[in-house]
């Protein structure tokens, strides 16, 4: 019996995969078990030093150039090998993109049981986790009774906490065979040097209210001098003014940023699923009514074409 | 060419969701059950491909008589029909459980292409169809954006944070539909009517060779509770400079949530 947390990386460790580190480490202590991870990519060796203080017993970095991207096929494929080979009885992820598809991939293979984009993680004799279902309307308690448990845990929201400094012992092996049936031709990075919605600590979004695309840019330099993101309703999505990566709701983005900005929001329950676990909202709505008000931590009832550059000025003071 | 697609019943996103008395499932009673929103773009994407080829789109469901309804929302965008594994117990099953009734009935339907949502917006599960997919042996890709149907293989943009892999998949295969992939469309009344007719065939488990045991769940809800009630905070009053400059203020020092400021 022990825990395996899969690690993900783009090149380097994603923060997700410290979180996740973190939580095993966390969840090792209270049931006993070791824990010890696993990498899959091209040249990470050095990625092993930020791995320090998870009390991660060994590292399985599997290192090959036809490993560097994403591959379900080739992720899959190892992974479940070494849940046999080191009987692993519970396996932790991350609930990215491309970590949800390897976990319900792994789970299919493995005919586990998993619970996906958890944000609370305990054990009882068994992994305990909170899981929110109907976009975030409600929150599940859920007891995974099987030997074999797997869950992915929901980025940006577990807290990464080193205890000592003990690394963990590493153990490189080289690509399995393994066929590999989907090609990755293109990898496209959208807009380069901009912070993901998904991961940012700080959102900007706009709705309906912004009337049109242009005031966008407007949004996205407020955006840029908080170091944050843009995000979007739905209604500036269909609207046309902004693409569909940056909705935010019950069929957009969940984000859990420290703070969100909803400018020109009114706040629909849809809305509301995608941003309510933010950690501080703030609402600018010239609508006193708008439901947005009812669950912002602070509000500004206003035009936003007025408060937004005075948002920005003011900033401008900060950082001068 | 024959083209499943997944479908699941939800109910309606706008809904007020109740927990039931028993503190662990939802309360049923005045709902509006859906098509789940991902599942509408899945659906889309196959019709789309027959009215450009000789196509046949089966929609596939699995759960009670109830799932029968939602299955007409999709042959009403213009699904040929339907089959849905039907039994009492599925409506337990987990996402385990209910991809191994799915992937039950497909297997034998000659399938070159499935498509599901990215995932269903009750439970928010994200596996019944990479499960399925697995189950089938046949390679997949989760979230697309994009498809092109190319000779015995596919191009599809599948999305990840902040970019994309366009990627090349030979098929069977089986994809998720995300947002970008198309705008579903509004069934028009004399499609809707014309659903009625199309077929659902039904299949039990036994059809499939599933045993209810097969299908047992490995996990157990244990309670469910609401999260955080989210209490309306303070309207700041004043004039805009005055708003603004005790917003920043309240967020740099009480709240600490700013930290990088770059002029
Ligand atoms: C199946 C389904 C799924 C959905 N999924 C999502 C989702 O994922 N995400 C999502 O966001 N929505 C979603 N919706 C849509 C949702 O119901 C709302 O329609 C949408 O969120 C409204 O967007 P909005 O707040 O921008 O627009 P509106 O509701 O039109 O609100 C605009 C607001 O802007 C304010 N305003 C106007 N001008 C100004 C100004 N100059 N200054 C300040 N304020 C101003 C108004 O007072 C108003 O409150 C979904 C709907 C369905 C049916």
């Amino acid at each position: 019996m022990s825990i395996l947390v899969i690690l993900e990386q783009r090149g380097e460790l994603r923060s997700c995969a410290l979180e996740a580190a973190s939580a095993a480490a966390a969840l090792g202590k209270k049931a006993g078990l070791d824990v010890n991870a696993v990498l899959v990519g091209r040249s990470l060796e050095s990625q092993a030093d930020k791995l320090a203080g998870f009390n991660i017993k060994k590292l399985f970095l599997y290192d090959d150039e036809k490993l560097e991207n994403y591959s379900n096929d080739a992720y899959v494929g190892i992974v479940k090998e070494l849940v046999g080979e080191l009987s692993a009885t519970v396996i932790i992820g991350s609930a990215s993109f491309l970590g949800k598809e390897l976990c319900a991939s792994l789970a299919g293979r493995l005919a586990c049981e998993l619970a996906q984009d958890v944000i609370g993680l305990d054990w009882d004799g068994a992994c305990v986790v909170k899981k929110p279902v109907f976009a975030g309307k409600a929150i599940q308690e859920i007891k995974l009774t099987d030997s074999l448990q797997m869950v992915s845990l929901r980025p940006n929201l577990f807290t990464v906490e080193t205890d000592g400094d003990a690394k963990p012992e590493v153990e490189t092996r080289s690509m399995p065979e393994l066929s590999i049936r989907t090609v990755i031709k293109d990898i496209v990075r959208a807009s380069e040097g901009k912070i993901d919605l998904s991961e940012a600590r700080i959102v900007v979004s706009g709705g309906r209210g912004l009337g049109g695309p242009e005031p966008f840019a407007m949004l996205q330099e407020l955006a840029d001098q908080l170091g944050g993101a843009i995000g979007a309703s739905r209604a500036a999505v269909d609207s046309g003014w902004i693409d569909h990566t940056n909705q935010v709701g019950q069929t957009g983005k969940v984000v859990t940023p420290d703070l969100y900005i909803a400018c020109g929001i009114s706040g629909a329950i849809q809305h509301l699923a995608g941003m309510r676990t933010s950690k501080i909202i703030v609402a600018i709505n010239k609508d006193a009514d708008a439901p947005i008000f009812k669950i912002a931590d602070y509000g500004i009832v206003g035009d936003l074409f007025e408060v937004v550059p005075a948002l920005k000025e003011e900033l401008g003071k900060l950082a001068g | 060419m024959k083209i499943a697609v997944i479908v699941k019943r939800v109910p309606d996103t706008a809904s007020v969701i109740k927990i039931g008395p028993d503190n662990k499932s939802v309360e049923t009673d005045g709902l509006k059950f859906v098509l789940s929103p991902y599942d509408e773009h899945a659906v889309e994407q196959a019709v789309q491909l027959a009215e450009k080829g000789e196509c046949e789109v089966v929609v596939v469901s699995a759960g009670g008589e109830e799932c029968k309804e939602t299955m007409r929302m999709a042959l009403a965008m213009g699904a040929d029909s339907g089959v849905l594994v039907k039994d009492d117990a599925i409506t337990k099953a987990t996402g385990k459980g209910v991809a191994i009734c799915l992937a039950g009935a497909l297997k034998d339907m000659g399938v070159d292409l499935i498509f599901a949502g990215k995932q269903a917006v009750d439970d928010d599960g994200s596996q019944v169809a990479e499960r399925v997919a697995e189950l089938l042996n046949i390679s997949h890709a989760s979230v697309i954006n994009g498809f092109i149907l190319g000779e015995g293989k596919v191009e599809v943009v599948r999305e990840i944070e902040g970019g994309s892999y366009n990627m090349e998949i030979p098929l069977p295969a089986l994809f998720t539909a995300q947002k970008g992939l198309n705008t579903p469309r509004y069934p028009k009344l004399p499609n809707i009517m014309k659903a009625k007719k199309k077929e659902i065939k039904e299949l039990s488990l036994a059809d499939i060779g599933v045993s209810e045991a097969d299908i047992t769940s490995g996990l157990e809800v244990t309670s469910m509770e609401y999260p955080r009630e989210r209490s309306g905070g303070r309207v700041l009053e004043g004039d805009t400079p005055a708003r603004v400059a005790e917003l920043v203020n309240i967020l740099k020092e009480d709240e600490k949530v700013i930290y990088t400021q770059r002029a």
